[in-house]
């Protein structure tokens, strides 16, 4: 089941990537698909049964990409305005992000959702005790509850409902 | 109507052009590795996807613009990793944050971090090596 799903997406690419499409371009590509997926079917679907789901596409496309475009615009032009002010209005540090979760994916989701959000970038991840650690440009909190609010908040309520 | 796509093709490629340029002004004017990583991933990322979906407006459904949009997907996925990547290894290799910077709960609980990372080591299985010696 979960190479069967990794064949189709790797298929997908290969027809994007070699548009126009014809039959020998095509045929090449199901056999590389078919090889990347019985070699690594099993790396990167680990629970099939979770795309099953249709809630869980709903609240990907529609609540957590907006969010995280919208967040992504306000961090290029918060970075921007720092960099082009003269005074250089930075106080940076790294402090501590609790976490719920605990799927691979979403913990990856999260973690590169806060890098390419305002002013956070990811620094290591403490799985067992659900710690992020995040370089800040701009620290605002360095207690971990309310850090937690200010940058993992953001994301992780919908990323629950849809990873976990 | 294709006018007009081809204007907003380029705003987009115009306004990604200039956050390309505030990232680089980031990468000279901020003071250590974390603070420019953090100029290089955000404002690099969203000027480089835009400077691409602005192509694929231009380009439109062929075969360029299915690349372009392909690739806003790989530099989204692998721009994050490797900044945390090489932040996490810029910290581990013992380079310290910058002077005015505030707190570091990072080297605070790196000593517990790595002995825990220890402790899984030595309980993972034995590794083939043992195996081809003998």
């Amino acid at each position: 089941m979960s190479k069967l799903i990794l064949f189709v997406f790797a298929w997908l690419v290969w027809c994007l990537l070699t548009w126009p499409p014809s039959l020998p371009v095509l045929l090449a590509g199901a056999g590389v698909a078919a090889l990347v997926a019985y070699l690594t079917g099993d790396l990167f679907v680990k629970r099939p049964h979770l795309l099953r789901n249709p809630v869980r596409y709903w609240y990907f496309c529609f609540i957590f990409l907006p969010v995280f475009v919208w967040q992504c615009l306000r961090a290029n032009v918060d970075v921007a305005w720092r960099v082009l002010n003269p005074r250089l209005p930075i106080r940076p540090g790294i402090v501590r992000v609790h976490t719920e979760l605990k799927s691979d994916v979403g913990l990856t989701f999260l973690a590169n959702a806060i890098t390419l959000t305002p002013g956070t970038m990811t620094v290591d991840i403490d799985r067992g005790a659900g710690v992020l650690y995040i370089h800040c440009i701009y620290v605002k909190e360095t207690e971990i509850e309310a850090a937690s609010r200010e940058i993992s908040g953001r994301f992780e309520y919908i990323l629950r409902e849809i990873f976990e | 109507m294709i006018d007009f796509v081809h204007v907003v093709g380029m705003v987009f490629i115009g306004g990604g052009v200039a956050f390309d340029l505030f990232g680089c002004l980031g990468l000279v004017r901020l003071p250590d590795v974390y603070n420019r990583l953090q100029a290089a991933t955000k404002c690099v990322t969203l000027g480089t996807c835009s400077v691409l979906l602005g192509t694929c407006l231009i380009v439109g459904p062929s075969g360029g613009g299915w690349r372009a949009l392909l690739c806003i997907l790989f530099v989204v996925l692998t721009a994050p990793v490797s900044a945390h990547a090489i932040a996490r290894g810029a910290h581990r290799a013992g380079i310290r944050l910058w002077e005015g910077s505030v707190s570091d709960a990072y080297s605070e609980d790196r000593d517990a971090l790595n002995a825990k990372q220890q402790a899984r080591n030595d309980n993972a299985p034995a590794t083939p090596q043992t195996e081809t010696r003998t």
